[in-house]
């Protein structure tokens, strides 16, 4: 009767498989530039954190007994006469939608090795950014000003509507913001040629990358937090 | 950093008016979802539509704008996958919301 074998024989080739696999690591992903594998790994951690937060709110949302404010007349705007829902944050994800597509392009014209377009479709995003953070600005000035809002009390209901509001807009506002600075420094670069002398324009698109995640984010901000 | 300069620059290369498109269309969706709540639909419809949208934009965003219909399958598996595990998170928290609720409702007399 051959002698059964030990958990050692068993467990021990297979996980050194599993190591010698996964610390080739370049192999996974040898058909990709690094730095945008390592951009879609930074994004994905990225996402889990977002979800975090809006996990968060759902869970404190549908736990709150006082009656959650209606966000359509809560972001209302008051235009020649008219209130009208929502409107700013309309603007608002138009805005960043626009930015999405001049990004797009910009990394188009990156691949094409057209300096000058790529630089001034890159300084057109970082401006629909900025134009998105003055709204935002604009936003939370109005709500902490006007309607008394704070991330520990909110007079129009339930106090978890300013904290998850500020949580989750703020952590977005600040990504807005590094990305913005990121297309700056990264244009500055294509517009001296930077990219030129080494031949690569991959930045261009890793930057294109992180500015297309914070629209993505956006769009699940705006639906989860501003239409639910 | 040193890297094959040949691997980079395949399959990037695709008409302004695919871009023009899909930003077009994602205007379209925003506006559309932007309706819903103008419109007053409420209830199960709203919620459907208001996801339906969300998912085509988000969708739209990764698939073409930030490249991931061109990319190799290894690479989407990666980025595409462990997302899915927050759904559990979903679960779990939608459980751990409602007793939080019943639990201020009864006990706290609605004043949590």
């Amino acid at each position: 009767m051959a002698q059964a074998p030990s958990d050692r024989e068993i467990i021990g080739p297979t996980l050194r498989e599993i190591a010698a696999d996964w610390s080739a690591d370049q192999e996974v992903f040898r058909h990709t530039h690094w730095g945008k594998a390592m951009m879609w790994i930074f994004l994905l951690s990225d996402t889990f954190i977002f979800s975090c937060f809006l996990t968060g709110y759902m869970t404190m949302r549908s736990s709150a007994v006082l009656p959650w404010p209606d966000t359509a007349k809560v972001f209302a705007l008051d235009i020649g006469g008219h209130e009208i829902p929502l409107v700013l944050i309309a603007i608002m994800t138009f805005a960043l939608i626009s930015s999405s597509g001049t990004m797009a392009m910009a990394v188009n014209f990156g691949y094409q090795r057209d300096r000058r377009k790529t630089t001034m479709l890159m300084l057109l995003t970082a401006l629909f950014g900025l134009t998105f953070l003055g709204m935002q600005a604009f936003e939370w000035t109005k709500l902490i000003f006007e309607e008394g809002v704070r991330p520990w009390y909110n007079p129009m209901g339930a106090p978890q509507f300013g904290a998850s509001f500020f949580m989750i807009t703020g952590f977005h506002g600040l990504h807005v913001t590094c990305g913005v600075l990121l297309l700056l420094i990264i244009a500055s670069k294509v517009a001296r040629g930077h990219y030129d002398r080494t031949g690569d324009y991959s930045a261009v698109e890793i930057a294109g990358l992180y500015w297309h995640f914070v629209d993505l984010v956006w769009v699940f901000i705006f639906a989860f937090f501003y239409l639910w | 950093m040193q890297h094959d300069p040949s691997i980079t620059h395949e399959a990037q290369q695709h008409p302004i008016s695919l871009y023009l498109k899909v930003w077009g269309l994602l205007f379209l969706l925003s506006a559309m979802s932007y309706l819903v709540d103008y419109m007053h639909v409420q209830g199960i419809m709203r919620w459907t539509l208001i996801i339906v949208f969300m998912l085509l934009k988000a969708g739209l965003i990764v698939s073409i704008f930030m490249h991931m219909a061109w990319e190799r399958l290894s690479l989407i598996y990666a980025i595409l996958v462990p997302p899915l595990v927050l759904l559990v998170l979903v679960r779990i928290m939608t459980i751990e919301a409602n007793y939080a609720f019943w639990t201020r409702a009864i006990f706290m007399g609605g004043g949590g």
